[in-house]
């Protein structure tokens, strides 16, 4: 049993990672009904960057001084790289997130070299004991981290007049630039946020691994991209309940199911998942999708 | 007549084009082919009927193993029979548009119930997930090694003597030709395939799904053959695609496969077959073009991506939407600026 709790523990800590990221998927999926491929390398980007604020100031700073360049950086790309093609075809959009996946890549490995990099942890890797069975500190720091993210984002949403501005220009642009919303200027804080939402799964994500490279956030993307469709790609509450499931489960299936191992996690997991969308086709918590004829 | 006449002109250069390319151009020409098939192959289920594969590679890998398998005759011992080929290579090729068309189908189905976003991941899922089944199911594929068919006395090229026109073929001649040849014949197959009903219940399906159900198409038969069909063309560019390489292993069907085909797609542009030549050379060229600018670590990528979005701000319907403006009546080329 204390073996399970461990492995539901650590579970929840990829998981929150998961959630970052898919909530940053589907926080642009709702604003612009296109998946961001580029997501995964935008966070590996200010991944980079906040290790090299690390070389010269403390942790927390170098957090915070990060997610503002993340958020700079996210509404600057929306500005200068999608808002050209905006009215063009959806999966033109998408080409062009993955021109920026292919090139942010790139751009990562022209300026910090192809050695691995060694993030640090602002949190300890020792165990801590609670009624009797011992989780990591950083398992536990991480989970922390990114939920508290995830919590700020929904006050933010709720309760300020600019949240409920990016609501409204994510559901109706149209009516909402009637009432004065300035929808354009809405869409690139959107990217905004959701590049802050994926430094802080970057940061997350690479203390533990020990090394990370450019490679970093691919394996990453995939989970995201996966739990935010099995929560339901529009429901910002299904992409977190769904990073924290695709996390546990994946490592609940790596760790006690044989012939799974290190191999077959993936596909066995998106095998789940597929199962899940057969019976429930718009996800956990997605709005069926309704059709004017 | 216009198009016969189109059609003849491009069998000719492609005939002719050999005496002028060198043996390495030549190998990649006939991939230009190969991708070519599995474009036409995937704008049959993108750009006619509307739904989103990210894992075509998946189906690519099926057609890939199927001729693999069958050149290199794995001897398969099953019930108490042991089976085993002799085909030629190219006669595994309509095997492979079968088993990988098959799968297309079994997987049509389920993928009914979804769309948009959904249908992708679900796509997707099978693109990431084949590999790492393939490289499981040790017994046919050879693991994570694959198989390698170099030396195979059933590559014809390569263990029998050919001659086209007159000149006596190395390997990359010949290949080229049976590339390009199977990508001219899936090009007119496709047009018969879409120029009738068929074609105009897919498009339906694509522009108003609830319209076309009105209208009297059955809508679960069309989306499942679009993807049938589709996996079948990608299963014959698979075969064709391991007598290039002459070796097949989890690694060549990879993700990045999948996603590589939907970027050839939409540049080619989605709803023209002809132009997926253009999404074809695309694929095979750029990386070496931009190999060829620096060989810099990540300036390659670089370049590359610059040259992917440059192309989708001035193209955003591919390829094809240029030549469907360029081709259109004077009248609704002025009518329709936009």
């Amino acid at each position: 049993m204390a073996d399970l709790a461990q492995q539901i523990v650590s579970g929840l800590a990829s998981g929150g990672i998961y959630a970052s990221l898919a909530l940053a998927l589907v926080l642009i999926y709702r604003a612009t009904g296109v998946v961001n491929f580029a997501q995964g390398e935008m966070a590996m980007f200010t991944t980079f960057v906040a290790w090299t604020l690390m070389e010269h100031i403390a942790y927390w700073p170098a957090f915070a001084l990060t997610l503002v360049l993340a958020f700079v950086g996210g509404a600057l790309l929306e500005l200068t790289v999608i808002r050209p093609v905006q009215s063009a075809p959806p999966l033109t959009v998408v080409i062009v997130t993955i021109g920026l996946l292919i090139g942010l890549n790139g751009l990562a490995r022209r300026i910090w070299g192809n050695s691995p990099k060694t993030l640090e942890s602002p949190f300890s890797t020792d165990p801590v004991r609670i009624g009797g069975v011992a989780f990591s500190i950083q398992d536990l720091g991480i989970i922390g981290v990114s939920l508290a993210i995830v919590a700020l984002l929904w006050a933010f949403f709720r309760f300020t007049k600019l949240g409920l501005g990016l609501r409204a220009a994510a559901v109706n642009p149209a009516e909402s630039r009637l009432v004065g919303i300035r929808v354009a200027w809405m869409l690139a804080l959107g990217w905004g946020l959701a590049a802050v939402l994926g430094a802080v799964a970057g940061m997350m994500a690479a203390p533990p691994l020990g090394s990370f490279d450019q490679n970093l956030m691919q394996p990453i993307l995939l989970y995201a991209f996966a739990a935010a469709v099995l929560g339901g790609i529009d429901s910002p509450l299904g992409a977190v309940v769904g990073g924290l499931l695709v996390g546990v489960m994946v490592n609940l299936v790596g760790t006690y199911v044989g012939f799974v191992g290190a191999d077959l996690r993936l596909p066995v997991a998106l095998a789940i998942i597929l199962g899940v969308l057969l019976v429930r086709p718009s996800g956990l918590f997605g709005r069926e999708a309704v059709s004017r004829v | 007549m216009i198009r016969v006449a189109l059609f003849a002109l491009a069998v000719g250069v492609v005939a002719l084009l050999p005496r002028v390319l060198s043996d390495f151009r030549a190998s990649q020409a006939a991939l230009v082919a190969i991708y070519f098939v599995a474009l036409i192959g995937l704008n049959v289920l993108t750009g006619y009927t509307g739904q989103v594969s990210l894992g075509h590679g998946a189906f690519m890998a099926l057609g890939g193993y199927a001729t693999a398998i069958l050149v290199s005759d794995q001897r398969l011992e099953l019930f108490g029979h042991t089976f085993s080929s002799d085909l030629r290579d190219i006669w595994t090729l309509p095997i492979a548009g079968l088993v990988a068309g098959l799968a297309g189908l079994v997987f049509g189905i389920p993928a009914l119930r979804l769309t948009g976003a959904y249908l992708a991941l679900a796509t997707f899922g099978i693109g990431v997930a084949l590999p790492a089944v393939l490289k499981k199911a040790e017994v046919l594929t050879g693991g994570s090694t694959g198989i390698n068919l170099f030396g195979q006395p059933k590559l014809t090229g390569l263990g029998i003597e050919t001659t086209v026109l007159g000149r006596h073929l190395t390997y990359n001649d010949w290949l080229y030709y049976a590339c390009w040849t199977v990508a001219l014949i899936g090009l007119v197959v496709a047009w018969l395939l879409l120029r009738g009903r068929l074609g105009r219940a897919f498009r339906a399906v694509r522009d108003s799904p609830t319209a076309a159900t009105s209208s009297g198409v059955n809508l679960s038969v069309a989306k499942t053959a679009a993807f049938g069909i589709s996996a079948a063309y990608a299963g014959v560019a698979g075969g064709l695609y391991a007598m290039q390489t002459t070796f097949v292993n989890p690694g060549v069907f990879d993700v990045t496969l999948s996603i590589f085909l939907v970027v050839g797609v939409v540049v080619g542009g989605l709803g023209t077959m002809w132009t997926q030549v253009f999404g074809a050379a695309f694929i095979v060229f750029l990386p070496d073009v931009a190999q060829a600018i620096s060989k810099q670590p990540g300036v390659p990528a670089i370049v590359y991506s610059v040259v992917l979005i440059a192309l989708m701000l001035v193209l955003p319907t591919g390829v094809g939407g240029l030549a469907r403006r360029a081709f259109a009546p004077l009248t609704s080329r002025l009518y329709h600026q936009s």
